[in-house]
């Protein structure tokens, strides 16, 4: 198994009532950037990251976003630039370029082969759709937003292992001559780990090209469900799916002990946390899902964001928001904060009750690798890198003695379509709900 | 109960839908009344509806109001990637009719459509009303960006009153049965597909429309907050004898947020 270290590199200075007040952390007026600030946080990530290759984590992970202080991460493959010269031994995860909003293939396959090429093949590609709000910012057409992903990604493969040059006249990218100059270190490519939400499109999608998928803090029991969509879809193409096929992102807080751990692990709650990432109606551009997903949406019997339920729509305006304050939507949160723990969505605490947590997903799920998110908000530098020691020194090596005697392995030790399956064969269960029902969480 | 015009309500004229066969495409269109044809392009959210003033309008002109393809009833054709190919298809179901020259009537972005239509074809229309169009940049303000709102708002945002206006209940009520979202889902991202970028307007336009002799009247409502008086000064600067029917205090749909002057003035236009 592969542990991962993770972060969103929040702003940390930014007013949290500033966020409040605009209802979500995207488009909160960049005219509350510090460069000095930001600056010194920078260089902090970067020395973070450091940080965590030198505690011992396999894996080191990144992802962007775009005008959103939510993460700094806005041009990740700067980042991971600078860590594929830094680091020596970690591999550098990146969940994931959003190829729908950069536009760019020939060049994203170029950067991608630098960086894999100065780590001496440490690069583990991602792709992402880019959130809903990226699309706004790039100006990138939602409704061509999965064409483009396959498309750039198709295009991508191929620019790194078809020699050169030839032309490419695609749907929506178009270049006369094909024959970059820096191509990856490891053949034939990196490997591609897809982080998602559980669109079962996007796990169909990895489950057809036996790329592993990567569950971003989703739901135990709907995880699992998708994993199983995954094996279904795998035993098509003639393959096994097993740990290899999966990877988990969870936040996880650690502490000596569980009280401090918890007042600490509210710093995933700042600004509202993640589910004001951004508004309803920056969140699902039009034509951003597919028809199955919007039918989906809209039955949904308690309503939602989109305009089936005026009352939850109202709630969600800015003139509202404006008149709650910072402390009464935390108490609001607090339920949240302690369901989500319950749920094993939030791992926050001492070694050993994150061990233990840790250890219940990895039974449900069964993920090959697991990437730990530290906590958002302004919590210290001395009690992040706290946690990232704890974590190192005192979780990993337990959840990964667990992992052995549970039979996971991680996809760079066993690569996925290794484990071929007959047609007709009854495939293997990927995932064990098994533990949930004991938890109350079915 | 009495029509606004004076009519029964039995005598009101039924409007049906017909698929036709455009080049292969099965392209679903709602006709109505008699007379000599008149061509509706709906607006970017779709068809709403049979209002007021269609029923005034059948009782001397057939109605032709071809659904968009991708927007619910006729599927999405890949190939149409912008408003001008849009426009370029309903020119070959035109000519398919035998209809042009026709008399055509274009709502916002089929403001937009019936203009590229026009300039790819100056003898397709008899008589041009735009109401409220797209298509041209505004020389002042800005097209309102449609796409980072809810449909709720968008809605809203169409009419100057919403409480004010009987009809808008017709389109929008309040709440959304998931069948009604699923339809302005459809609309929003056909309309995002193929007008993301330039955003609903096409810079050749205006240099296409130079010198078009189809007489053209512009239909604005004083509070529109979609469409801007800017594209409507843009319109009149390249169609110089273009007529231009400002309607007070009504927003983005003054069909709707007032039958009697609108229909005033499209008829006294089309009957000259």
């Amino acid at each position: 198994m592969k542990v991962g270290y993770f972060t969103e590199r929040p702003v940390r200075w930014v007013p949290e009532e500033v966020i409040l007040k605009n209802g979500a952390h995207f488009a909160v007026s960049n005219k509350y950037f510090d460069r000095e600030r930001a600056a010194d946080d920078y260089n902090y990530w970067i020395d973070e990251n450091c940080y965590a290759e030198e505690l011992g984590f396999d894996v080191v992970a990144l992802n962007e976003h775009h005008g959103n202080p939510f993460c700094m991460g806005s041009v990740m493959n700067v980042e991971a630039a600078i860590l594929a010269r830094l680091t020596k031994k970690a591999h550098i995860l990146l969940i994931g370029n959003p190829l729908p909003v950069l536009k760019h293939p020939l060049r994203m396959a170029e950067e991608l082969a630098e960086i894999d090429l100065i780590s001496r093949g440490r690069l583990i590609t991602g792709w992402v759709r880019g959130a809903g709000s990226e699309q706004f910012f790039n100006n990138a057409n939602p409704s061509y937003n999965r064409e483009y992903f396959e498309e750039a990604h198709d295009f991508i493969v191929q620019a790194w292992t078809k020699p050169g040059p030839w032309r490419y006249e695609g749907k929506h990218f178009h270049y006369r001559h094909v024959n970059p100059w820096a191509l990856p270190y490891q053949k034939p490519h990196p490997q591609m780990w897809i982080p998602g939400t559980l669109s079962p499109e996007t796990v169909l999608w990895c489950a057809e090209r036996g790329y592993p998928y990567f569950g971003l803090g989703t739901a135990l029991s709907a995880t699992c469900d998708l994993w199983e969509y995954y094996a279904d879809e795998a035993q098509r193409q003639g393959y096994q799916a097993g740990s290899e096929n999966f990877g988990y992102l969870v936040p996880a807080f650690v502490a000596e002990t569980d009280e401090k751990a918890q007042e600490l692990g509210k710093g995933f709650l700042f600004g509202g946390g993640q589910n004001t990432f951004a508004r309803p109606e920056h969140t699902l551009p039009p034509g951003y899902n597919s028809k199955d997903a919007i039918r989906r949406l809209s039955k949904q019997p308690q309503g939602s964001w989109l305009g089936v339920s005026g009352e939850k729509l109202k709630a969600t305006q800015v003139e509202e928001k404006k008149q709650l304050d910072a402390e009464e939507i935390h108490r609001k949160l607090l339920p949240g904060y302690e369901r989500a723990q319950k749920a094993h969505q939030f791992v926050i605490g001492s070694p050993k009750t994150v061990t233990e947590k840790l250890k219940t997903i990895m039974k449900v799920l069964r993920p090959g690798s697991i990437v730990v998110f530290n906590v958002q908000g302004p919590i210290s530098n001395q009690d992040r890198q706290n946690s990232m020691r704890l974590m190192a020194k005192e979780v990993a090596p337990a959840i990964k003695e667990f992992a052995g005697t549970i039979g996971l392995v991680d996809a760079i030790t066993r690569p996925p379509r290794q484990s071929k399956i007959q047609a007709g064969t009854k495939r293997a269960p990927v995932s064990d709900k098994g533990p949930l029902k004991e938890l109350g969480l079915l | 109960m009495q029509h606004p015009r004076g009519r029964m309500v039995s005598d009101m004229i039924k409007a049906t839908e017909e698929t036709l066969n455009v080049d292969g495409t099965q392209l679903v269109m709602v006709k109505g009344g008699s007379g000599k044809p008149l061509l509706i392009l709906h607006d970017e959210l779709g068809y709403p509806g049979w209002m007021t003033w269609n029923e005034s309008f059948a009782h001397e002109r057939t109605l032709l109001i071809p659904l968009q393809p991708g927007y619910g009833k006729t599927r999405r054709l890949d190939w149409i990637r912008t408003y001008r190919d849009l426009a370029g298809f309903y020119s070959h179901m035109v000519r398919d009719m035998k209809l042009d020259p026709i008399d055509v009537i274009g709502f916002s972005a089929g403001g937009f459509v019936a203009a590229e239509m026009a300039a790819a074809d100056p003898r397709i229309f008899s008589k041009m009303v735009l109401v409220a169009p797209m298509g041209i940049k505004p020389e002042q303000g800005e097209i309102m960006d449609v796409f980072p709102i809810t449909i709720r708002t968008h809605l809203r945002a169409t009419v100057a009153d919403p409480a004010g206006t009987p009809e808008f209940a017709k389109i929008y009520g309040g709440e959304m049965t998931p069948e009604q979202f699923e339809a302005f889902e459809d609309a929003r991202a056909e309309c995002a597909r193929i007008g993301w970028e330039p955003y609903m307007h096409n810079p050749s336009l205006p240099h296409l429309l130079q010198g078009l002799k189809t007489p053209t009247l512009l239909v604005w409502g004083s509070s529109d907050r979609v469409v801007p008086g800017g594209c409507i000064d843009a319109y009149k600067r390249v169609i110089p004898a273009a007529q231009v029917a400002t309607i007070d205090k009504v927003g983005h749909r003054p069909e709707i947020e007032n039958s009697p002057e609108f229909e005033r003035v499209v008829s006294r236009f089309l009957a000259a």
